[in-house]
């Protein structure tokens, strides 16, 4: 199991060929409260880099990209219900989608935790 | 404490007011502060405020779908129902009360005049579907508005009937679209920058295209290098807010639509903030194919709850023959509604946006605007407008963070940010709520999305020297007292009729209908 972060404040936890992708603890704070989260549906196919979930807190409207390209096998429908889940347990339970990893390399130009927490250091 | 027929509390929901000698009121008034409770709760449904005839006996047609359930709409006298609505009224605030600084929407004042004119009977007492000679001066004060439109954007054309700005957008979008399908030209990408509205990259993706963002520079502009890059055979247009929301002026506009003209595609160009360069800029000399200008901004017609939009879209010599129907043509006998057109230049029109043509109210208002002030004052309305903002920009950027106050003056709004706040773990929300305080509607806040804790200020040409001292004197006192000591923000507002709001619990379970309390339900 390896966990990679993106610029953009996506996690992405790869555990055999599923990818699963949420938004960092630093990003929930900065967004405030989510009030709703827009998830994509299974079999939806994602391009690196491309808008792939909405979320939205009393702040504003942001864009989740997907950190790698593939397709989703499963979206977190307690989103729907609690989107509350992305600010208590961003990393966990707040979750937005399972993908399956079409290019496998693209991991290499990702973030490992560390170079992550020195990279919000600087913000 | 006092409590109204429902169990409510009526006193201020806020602290009790420990300065009274005698602690809190019996009726939770603050002497003219007044306290109302909400309409349901005032009437009774077994009350009604007149005498209604006895509903004759007809014969229901609607057989098992009839009401059986008392539709409980709460019974008030006239005095009661006045007096509710202009309670509610003084809890509110408005242009006519002070200055209105949201940026991003031109809040100005709306001159009395306009008034006067727009309840002219043969502008404000016609109907859209009595016949085209008995509304001929309606007609022409359309024509009239329209040509000075043209006059002041530089632009050939103008479509008249788009109902706002966003409407607006979606006119000039179709415009285009129609324009490349004529050419057979199936381009599917719109570019829009960082720095445009929020509603330009919707209106994009409403129109079938697919959306690609271009970043801003350093200095808060599009970044004409990427922007360039990335144009070719695939795009559709390019959507530019100039001024941008960073109250920027884009200086490199003329390049930008001779690089897009080049590679075959448009430019809509967001005239949200004409304001800015009305009579100083001419947006069709800056290469520009459309265009919607915010009547209800520029031109003072009522903005918001207070009346109902309307966005003209001049149009580009390519893109004119596009334009919606209806338009109102001059012709030889007058002026002619024309609803339909089979042959001639407007013949390829994309078709119809409206049932009628437009907003007559805001058309009347929007002329005697213009008419009042004459081409040199409309250049002093965009030059006062600059002035002011910058007067705000220059008189807080010790204090507050103006994360591009180094790259010159900014245009009619001033921005700024809550880093200076950084360490006291307050925000701009925080210093929004205690501007309420301070008796001030506060500024649009976190927005645009290029800036962390956005704070934007646009004053318009409408406030005096003496009233953006007020509002300045009330932003720096605020920002000092929050350095000073944060924690007696982060509940603010403390005066206002309402404390702090739970926004978060409203967006997540809104209740969106009157609900009796449990127990009158029970």
């Amino acid at each position: 199991m390896s966990l990679y972060f993106t610029k953009e404040h996506e996690w992405l936890r790869v555990e055999g060929g599923v990818a699963t992708v949420g938004i960092t603890d630093y990003a929930q704070a900065q967004l405030g409260d989510v009030v709703f989260a827009e998830v994509p549906a299974a079999g939806t196919v994602l391009a690196k880099g491309k808008e792939a979930a909405v979320v939205e807190s009393v702040k504003a409207a942001s864009d989740v990209y997907s950190p790698v390209s593939g397709t989703v096998t499963e979206a977190n429908a307690a989103l729907e219900g609690d989107p509350a889940l992305v600010n208590t347990a961003p990393e966990t339970e707040g979750w937005f989608f399972k993908l399956t990893l079409s290019d496998p390399s693209e991991l290499d130009g990702l973030m490992d935790e560390a170079g992550y927490k020195s990279f919000v250091a600087t913000l | 404490m006092s409590m109204n027929t429902v169990g409510r509390v009526t006193r201020l929901s806020g602290a009790p007011a420990t300065e009274l000698p005698g602690g809190i009121t019996f009726t939770g008034n603050r002497a003219l502060m007044l306290e109302e409770p909400l309409i349901f709760e005032r009437g009774a449904v077994d009350r009604c405020g007149v005498d209604l005839p006895e509903v004759p006996a007809v014969a229901s047609r609607l057989g098992t779908l009839g009401r059986t359930a008392p539709i409980d709409l709460p019974g008030l006298s006239e005095p009661e129902a006045v007096r509710h609505y202009t309670r509610l009224s003084r809890q509110n605030y408005a242009i006519d009360l002070g200055i209105f600084p949201l940026g991003s929407c031109t809040m100005k004042h709306n001159p009395r005049l306009n008034e006067k004119m727009a309840r002219l009977p043969g502008f404000a007492d016609i109907h859209p579907l009595q016949p085209q000679s008995s509304v001929q001066g309606a007609l022409q004060l359309i024509d009239v508005l329209a040509t000075w439109l043209m006059r002041l954007t530089g632009m050939p054309a103008v479509a008249m009937s788009p109902k706002a700005g966003a409407h607006g957008e979606l006119c000039g979008m179709l415009a285009i679209r129609a324009a490349l399908e004529a050419r057979g030209d199936a381009r599917k990408v719109v570019l829009v920058p960082e720095s445009a509205h929020g509603t330009n990259p919707a209106t994009a993706a409403f129109c079938g295209y697919a959306v690609e963002n271009i970043p801003a520079n350093a200095r808060g502009r599009v970044d004409v290098d990427a922007l360039k890059a990335r144009l070719g055979p695939d795009v559709a247009a390019v959507m530019i807010t100039n001024p941008n929301t960073c109250g920027l002026f884009e200086p490199d506009m003329v390049e930008i639509c001779a690089a897009v003209h080049a590679a075959g595609g448009f430019v809509y160009c967001d005239g949200a903030n004409f304001n800015a360069i009305v009579g100083r800029v001419r947006p069709g000399d800056l290469g520009i194919d459309a265009m919607h200008i915010n009547l209800h901004k520029t031109f003072s017609t009522p903005h918001g709850g207070g009346g109902p939009g309307s966005g003209p879209v001049v149009l580009s010599e390519a893109l004119a023959p596009f334009a919606p129907l209806p338009f109102v043509r001059k012709s030889k006998d007058g002026f002619e509604l024309v609803e339909e057109e089979l042959a001639g230049p407007n013949s390829q029109s994309f078709g119809r946006m409206v049932a009628f043509h437009g907003q007559m109210g805001m058309f009347t208002r929007a002329l005697a605007y213009m008419m009042s002030h004459g081409a040199d004052g409309l250049r002093q309305v965009a030059e006062d407008a600059v002035l002011n903002a910058n007067y705000i920009l220059a008189s807080l950027k010790d204090i507050y963070t103006a994360p591009f106050a180094a790259s010159g003056p900014c245009m009619h709004e001033a921005l700024f940010s809550d880093d200076f706040l950084h360490d006291t773990g307050l925000t701009t929300l925080d210093l929004a709520k205690a501007m309420i305080d301070e008796g001030f509607h506060p500024m649009t806040m976190y927005f645009p999305l290029v800036v962390h804790g956005a704070m934007l200020v646009e004053p318009t040409e409408t406030e005096s020297k003496a009233s953006l001292d007020q509002l300045i004197g009330a932003m720096r006192s605020v920002a000092e007292r929050m350095l000073e000591s944060p924690d007696d923000f982060r509940t603010s507002p403390h005066l206002a009729p309402r404390r702090r709001l739970d926004e978060t619990a409203a967006a997540r379970k809104p209740v969106l209908g009157y609900k009796p309390p449990l127990s009158d339900a029970a």
